[in-house]
């Protein structure tokens, strides 16, 4: 994988060639403010309870599917596609500094 | 005398009984399994039984065939797990007592957590390859089937063998080829992921194979549901796939007996620690294969290492030792692209697939992530390998639980 160093908000950050970090410690929420910035979101509170919900089910190694964040009480999946418009999973997880939803290949 | 209890006589509860009757003496310890099926089904072959590759009696044995010796099978539902009691509640209504328990249950498509994927069209129009059931009526479907539209479709993550959907669209192509009618289908592969490919290699390395079969592929697709009566996929955002033959991957989750257990997380997954394979349940249980909620690959192969690996800790366990963190997450799969070819990939918990061979440095003879024939027979040689060696906790030779790191043009995931 090509990891490039890329300074958001005067934070030196590792990212992949998509742009997702490399490196969850790297996050602060400045630069998840920044990187949904560049995708044309500003952050609400809605959003915020969104990010802390993915980054503890990241830290727990659970895998994210739209459905079970439907599921989960934290956003309906209808406000989830309202609040990161085309493609809410990869693009929420962008912001909150995790990997995108991968498979094995 | 001490009892084990294994749940699930599975790929991973076959292999592990095989390797504790080994190891355990059978004057102190009696192993016993608890499933409720009659049959073990090769299920790395249910993906050649719609295209007429494997007939349905080489995907199946009676279900105590692969047992040893001296271990008792209960063919029977289990109710539920008490893990304060150390004991086991049949559908009967049986007690069965334990002293260390091994949960090998699984897991299953669950179609109903799909709205409209059941009903009449349920193995009409609409099918799985997932279930030994769904295959056959996809075989018998795909024999008259005068083509059109073919929508093979993921759900969500993750899924047993998750490259199995893509092995699917690539045999498809392949059979339809052969059958002189492969310009009557369209062959469209809709994933929730963000492409066929999500590893950077892998995508650089097999994109082209997309391309070469005319698979297209709908990207970032949450199913929503199916609407059988104008026969089309509709996901979260409103985008529709209209199909007239679809082969979906339903919701996989575990068995629902650990939500009856009152544990399991929301996808009736056990909790389990990735490195040990000790459930966080009760020290006293252990998890293994499918069943786990270990973020790696549900796969046989995956069972199969862990089988190595939670054996021993079994052994530690009776031992008063501590647990050895020894289990990287290692996976090897054949997949299979079609026209006898196959690709090879070897990955775990940190390292990507990626190019190089297999499985002795610098020499071979398999190629990781390249297309060729004898990946393809390797394939096919590994139904014999499953049933005389994996299942009976034979050690496939130079094959090592952990990844091997030689041999391989290698760079860590962060």
């Amino acid at each position: 994988m090509l990891i490039m160093e890329k300074i958001i908000v005067g934070t030196p950050v590792q990212v992949n060639e998509e742009g997702y970090l490399t490196n969850f410690s790297q996050w602060n929420p400045s630069v998840g403010e920044e990187i949904a910035r560049e995708e044309g979101i500003a952050l609400t509170d809605e959003h915020w309870q969104v990010i802390t919900y993915l980054q503890s089910q990241h830290k727990q190694n659970v895998p994210l599917s739209i459905r079970k964040i439907g599921n989960s009480g934290v956003v309906s999946i209808k406000d989830f596609y309202r609040l990161f418009p085309k493609g809410p999973l990869k693009i929420s997880s962008k912001i909150a500094g995790i990997p995108k939803p991968a498979s094995c290949i | 005398m001490k009892r084990l209890l294994i749940l699930g006589a599975g790929t991973a509860g076959t292999m592990m009984a095989n390797h504790l009757r080994h190891r355990l003496a059978a004057n102190e310890w009696e192993i016993t399994l608890v499933d409720q099926e009659k049959t073990h089904y090769y299920q790395p072959g249910f993906i050649f039984l719609p295209f007429d590759i494997y007939t349905p009696e080489m995907v199946q044995k009676p279900i105590e065939k692969p047992l040893p010796r001296n271990v008792s099978l209960i063919n029977e539902t289990i109710e539920q797990i008490v893990p304060e009691e150390n004991h086991v509640l049949l559908a009967n209504g049986d007690v069965i007592p334990y002293d260390i328990l091994i949960i090998a249950t699984g897991t299953r498509i669950t179609p109903s957590e799909t709205e409209g994927m059941l009903g009449d069209h349920w193995h009409k129009d609409v099918f799985d390859f997932y279930t030994f059931e769904g295959s056959m009526a996809l075989r018998d479907k795909l024999r008259d089937w005068e083509g059109g539209r073919l929508v093979v479709q993921i759900c969500e993550m993750p899924i047993k063998c998750p490259v199995a959907p893509l092995e699917f669209s690539f045999l498809a192509d392949s059979y339809f080829q052969n059958k002189g009618m492969r310009d009557k289908v369209e062959i469209t592969y809709v994933t929730p992921l963000s492409g066929a490919f999500t590893k950077p290699k892998a995508t650089a390395a097999l994109n082209y194979l997309l391309e070469e079969k005319g698979i297209h592929i709908v990207p970032d697709f949450n199913i929503e549901h199916v609407d059988g009566e104008n026969k089309k996929i509709v996901d979260f955002a409103g985008e529709e796939v209209p199909y007239d033959l679809l082969v979906t991957i339903p919701v996989n989750m575990g068995d629902p007996l650990m939500a009856r257990s009152g544990f399991g997380d929301e996808m009736n997954y056990v909790p389990t620690n990735k490195t040990t394979l000790q459930s966080t349940v009760k020290e006293n249980i252990f998890a293994i294969g499918d069943a786990t909620n270990i973020p790696t690959s549900k796969a046989g192969s995956v069972a199969h290492f862990e089988a190595e690996i939670l054996t021993g800790n079994i052994l530690r366990y009776i031992n008063g030792e501590p647990l050895k963190e020894e289990f990287d997450g290692h996976a090897n799969c054949f997949i299979e692209t079609g026209h006898d070819k196959a690709l090879l990939i070897d990955f775990n918990f940190t390292q990507e697939p990626v190019e190089g061979v297999f499985p002795f440095p610098g020499v071979g003879p398999l190629k990781l992530l390249q297309e060729s024939r004898l990946n393809h027979m390797g394939k096919l040689a590994f139904r014999w390998i499953y049933w005389n060696m994996l299942l009976k906790g034979r050690p496939i030779p130079f094959v090592s639980a952990t990844m091997q790191k030689s041999g391989k043009k290698l760079e860590t995931i962060h």
